[in-house]
């Protein structure tokens, strides 16, 4: 027989439009306003799942976002989304919804095998069993176990959901909209705010959708018609405050669109979760919280088929008794107090419900298709029942309260942690704050309004909240009681993680005394719930069993997000191309159109390399090198950092970030600069040309053009204040192109013809502005390929003219294009450090750089240079290398090993860079080694322990080609 | 979490950069040995509480300036 029956009338629904859904398959039928959960039980479905661990049958326990058991796949395909909470899914025509780790049915599991494996199945059974005994052996079994244990399947398929981010502001958010809620906005929206009221529900009223009295039905509906009827009040339903964030910045889900609002003061009216009784077998489908059951009864007129029983340790259980003897249900009470208090016994006798105080459950059966709850205590009667319904007292929400930091604090009173000291700005009010009933609700949401008002300095309006005409709430009575271990059956603490007394105690007793501890151990509070039902009742026992009052056992961290969100919400649009941004060379368009392949390097899409010299890059960048070294190639270098630096004490402010002199550079001159952090480790490298007296033009690395400008910044707004200087970047504002090869001045002179660029006007590190159709370019005689090389830069807009000027005009000389791949080989071969060598970690010295320090004047990094560490002799440094086994292959990233080492471990050191050399046609490397140069001429061995390769190489200067730097002066 | 730029105004911390302890003086350009630089790049207190630093509205205005923010909170301080 079914555990409940759908009521013929009451409810919230509209029982006019019947809705049609499938669960396992099965073609079922609910109505609008049902949630998921409620149209289950409305046919019957009790058994929604198998548990975690033990794949127990579970049934739906909760009526809200706390329930650990009813989780559910919903959708299938590319749209499919796991753990989604039954209860909180409002039912929609055509839902396709499937249970979650059972198989092949929830009634019938196969893996229910576990459950009589169940006392070898403790916590932290998996570990000490498996990663014990044999190394590696839980490597082999993790994937069986994980198999057999577990939630719902990811969607394995690209979502097709569209997801998305919006940001917003408001003066008061409102984060639920209960009785707090709906008070805290009506005087927040009559003082003209802009107001924000979030409701994870996607109906409004919070707590007061499970009520049946018609005063505060009354209440309920006028207050949302006012909110509804200002202007600046956004009503946001079916939307969960997943966190909340330093700086009043709540982070709010409503399916999959995440909003970041900017809340100028946060009212947490969250309400309170219903704590489960923990006692034999009180995972039994059919064991529900008693408000659970008020709400089915009330919202969802759903009633227990025709018996139940209310086990409690306070009086707010009553009220769900009196409301289902009222419909007829024939109702029992286990008390386990003493009495209930005041006229609690009274109203029970005249509606005819049987009270048997000081007693519990000792356990929960089911026998011949019956349920039976074994009572004991002082009274010890086996009752027949539909329905048991818990409850071990309320637990205030704070979550939200808790996400900044603030830390929850014990009110023994209502036996609860409730929000301790929060920030400014954030407010918390009635259950949500331990302040129960009704009209409290109502008065204490009025109260934290009008001081989130008085901290935003705005008057309130006359007109206060009118309260609904109710009796005085009665005070709340608990006797708090927590569980503890028994023998006739399992007492889950954890529905979700199967986590029963024993585990508790078993921890207590291994020494994971700290909740914190307790919660790793035993997986307890983890999971998509996150312990909303769990938590309180462990940590009250462990206090029990650690002989501390709560208080002092505290509680574990609460973090976003406050309920399961997927990670397609997080990410909203930021995927794929939008992952991150993309930065483009003013070039760009023309390399598209010229045959060029893409390659990421930082943001930056760069020319990889060209068609015209194959269609595979380990050949085409080999033709492309061919080119630059015997001809005239051109590369776009647009991506390097470029810095204007002028003012009177330009001069002097460039003398002191580079290791080497600036004072005394002439115009008209470049000059090639290294820069230290403060620590005496290289920060970055590149050139800086004098462009007039005062005028500098500095170039950087591509990776560090970012990281060098803030450091200029820093230097000159926070310390250095009596320099006159200004520095500006110009990174995106100019492009700029290197002209490479032994006949590249040939072809500046074609592209330029009336300007003189001869060795003699303009030498190895010249620098010259000339003006060509009446544009500025900047031609500097700079080389990164160790051949007679320029650059010429020129602003950003003009960058793809003037490529294609220069390679109409060379054109007789055969020049063409090369892209990122040679540009950064040709390097290699001339020993160039690039920024796989300018790694953070290297100083002057073990890049072979030390010679360009000077001694004659202070440098940024100087003092710092010659600390201890960075003096060791034995540190890893540049070295050249040559691979000894012509037909083998050297990879980039090889381990280094000395030839009489073992090959294992980290080695003397690594290749940082490789490439095939066209002028000595075989493979060289620039690397990384013990010692450095002292070793040169040793043979050595390169290992790649991913494809199990060895090969011999040998250590060599790091310059392969011309050494003397003819080419250069040429 | 918001910071106030000088020049801006408050804005998202996702524009700035953070620039570290501004506490301490740096030492005068050319001057103090290994153990001065040491002592001020290497040596920090963690403050759990009013922490002076530097901040940069780098996806901003660029401006390089310090704040007093609580470690615990984020609060800003005057």
């Amino acid at each position: 027989m079914s555990a409940f029956k759908r009521l013929g009338e009451g409810g919230r629904l509209d029982r006019s439009k019947a809705l049609s859904f499938t669960f396992d398959g099965a073609r079922l039928s609910g109505y609008a306003g049902d949630t998921l959960a409620s149209a289950l039980l409305a046919n019957g479905k009790l058994i929604v799942g198998r548990s975690f661990k033990y794949h127990r049958p579970r049934g739906i326990v909760a009526a809200g976002v706390e329930e650990p058991n009813a989780l559910v796949t919903l959708g299938a395909g590319a749209t499919q989304e796991p753990n989604s909470i039954s209860t909180m899914i409002a039912l929609a025509e055509g839902l396709e919804t499937r249970s979650q780790n059972a198989w092949p049915s929830p009634r019938f599991d196969v893996m229910a095998v576990n459950s009589l494996l169940s006392p070898f199945l403790g916590a932290g059974f998996y570990y000490k069993t498996f990663m014990g005994p044999l190394k590696r052996s839980w490597m082999w079994y993790e994937p069986l176990i994980r198999n057999a244990a577990g939630l719902g399947v990811a969607n394995p398929e690209k979502s097709s959901t569209r997801y998305d981010t919006t940001y917003g502001f408001c003066d008061v958010l409102v984060v639920g909209s209960g009785a707090t809620g709906l008070s805290a906005a009506l005087v927040a929206a009559r003082a003209g705010l802009r107001v924000v009221m979030a409701e994870q529900d996607f109906a409004w009223g919070g707590g007061l959708l499970s009520q049946s009295n018609e005063a505060l039905e009354y209440w309920r509906t006028a207050a949302l018609a006012e909110l509804r009827a200002c202007p600046d009040v956004r009503l946001l339903a079916s939307t969960t405050v997943q966190g909340i964030y330093d700086g009043e910045q709540a982070v709010l889900q409503t399916g999959p669109r995440l909003e970041i609002l900017r809340a100028r003061t946060i009212v947490v009216a969250t309400g309170a979760i219903e704590r489960p009784l923990v006692f034999p077998n009180n995972d039994r489908p059919g064991v529900m919280l008693a408000s659970a059951v008020r709400t089915y009864l009330n919202r969802f007129a759903l009633a227990p088929s025709s018996r139940a029983v209310v086990l409690t340790n306070n009086d707010t259980a009553y009220q769900t008794a009196f409301e289902l003897a009222e419909r007829g249900v024939a109702v029992t009470v286990a008390e386990l107090r003493a009495s209930p208090t005041g006229d609690l016994l009274a109203k029970a006798a005249q509606l005819g419900i049987a009270i048997f105080p000081r007693t519990g459950v000792a356990d929960v059966v089911e026998e011949k298709g019956e349920r039976l709850v074994r009572l004991a205590g002082r009274h010890s009667v086996t009752i027949g029942c539909d329905v048991l319904a818990m409850s071990g007292g309320w637990n205030p929400i704070v979550h939200l309260t808790s996400h900044t930091g603030s830390k929850p604090v014990y009110d023994e009173k209502i036996a609860a942690f409730v929000p301790g000291i929060l920030p400014k700005g954030m407010f918390a009010a009635g259950s949500g704050a331990g302040q129960f009933g009704i009209l409290t609700a109502i008065r204490d949401g009025e109260r934290v309004a009008l001081a989130a008002l008085k901290a935003l300095d705005v008057a309130a309006a006359k007109k206060s909240v009118d309260l609904p005409a109710l009796r005085e709430d009665r005070e709340y009575a608990i006797d708090p009681v927590w569980g503890e271990a028994s023998r006739t059956g399992k007492c889950f603490v954890d529905f979700q993680n199967d986590v029963t007394t024993m585990d508790v105690q078993s921890a207590h007793q291994e020494g994971f005394h700290s909740v914190e501890h307790l919660k790793r151990y035993t997986t307890l509070g983890m999971g998509t719930d996150q312990g909303k039902t769990s938590n309180i009742n462990a940590i009250g026992m462990m206090a029990a069993l650690r002989g501390l009052d709560i208080a002092a056992t505290g509680t574990t961290t609460f973090r976003p997000p406050f309920s399961p969100l997927t990670i397609g919400a997080i990410a909203g649009r930021s995927v794929g191309a939008h992952f991150r941004p993309v930065r483009r060379s003013p070039m760009h368009r023309w390399h598209e159109q010229n045959g060029a392949v893409f390659i990421e390097a930082g943001l930056w899409k760069r020319a990889w390399y060209y068609r015209w010299a194959g269609d595979a890059p380990e050949t085409a960048y080999i033709q492309e090198m061919q080119l630059v070294r015997s001809g005239v190639g051109i590369a776009d270098v647009s991506t390097l950092g470029k810095i204007d630096v002028q003012g009177p004490d330009a001069g002097e402010f460039l003398n002191r970030v580079y290791v080497n002199g600036f004072a005394k550079l002439p115009v008209g001159k470049a000059r090639y600069g290294v820069m230290l952090n403060d620590d005496g480790v290289v920060l970055d490298d590149g050139t800086t040309s004098r462009i007039s007296e005062q005028l500098y033009y500095m170039t950087t690395t591509t990776a560090q053009a970012g990281e060098v400008m803030s450091w200029l910044e820093y230097l000159l707004q926070c310390h250095w204040t009596d320099l006159d200087v200004h520095v500006a970047s110009l990174t995106d504002e100019w492009g700029g192109m290197a002209v490479s090869g032994p006949k590249s001045r040939q072809a500046l002179e074609l592209a330029f013809p009336q300007d003189d660029l001869s060795n003699e006007t303009l030498p190895y590190m010249g620098v010259k502005d000339i003006v060509f159709d009446g544009v500025t370019v900047r031609v500097l005689r700079l080389s990164f390929s160790g051949e007679l090389a320029y650059e010429v830069h020129c602003p950003a807009r003009y960058a793809t003219s003037l490529w294609e000027h220069i390679l109409r005009a060379a054109e007789p000389l055969g020049i063409k294009p090369y892209g990122l791949e040679a540009l950064a080989s040709l390097r290699i071969e001339k020993g160039h450090v690039a920024g796989l060598e300018l790694d953070h970690r290297n100083t002057l010295d073990d890049l072979g750089l030390g010679k360009l320090a000077s001694t004659t004047k202070p440098y940024v990094g100087q003092a710092l240079r010659f600390r201890e560490t960075l003096q060791e002799p034995l540190r890893w440094s540049l070295v050249g290398l040559e691979l000894l086994e012509p037909e083998k292959k050297l990879r980039g990233a090889s381990i280094l090993f000395a030839a009489s080492d073992a090959i294992k471990g980290h080695g003397r050191g690594y290749v940082t860079s490789v490439t095939w050399s066209v002028e000595l046609q075989k493979f060289i490397a620039l690397g990384l080694y013990q010692g450095g140069l002292k070793h040169e001429g040793e043979e050595i061995i390169a290992a790649f322990p991913l494809k199990n390769e060895h090969v011999r190489l040998k250590i060599v200067s790091p310059h392969f080609i011309d050494k003397a730097g003819v080419r250069l002066h040429a | 979490m918001k910071i106030p730029c000088p020049h801006c105004g408050e804005r998202d911390v996702s524009e700035f950069r953070y620039g570290g302890d501004a506490s301490r003086t740096r030492p005068v350009h050319g001057s103090g040995d290994l153990k001065t630089w040491h002592d001020y790049y290497f040596t920090f207190d963690n403050p759990k509480g009013p922490h002076a630093e530097y901040w940069q509205h780098v996806l901003g205005c660029r401006q390089w300036f310090t704040l007093m923010r609580d470690t615990a909170t984020n609060q800003v301080l005057p």
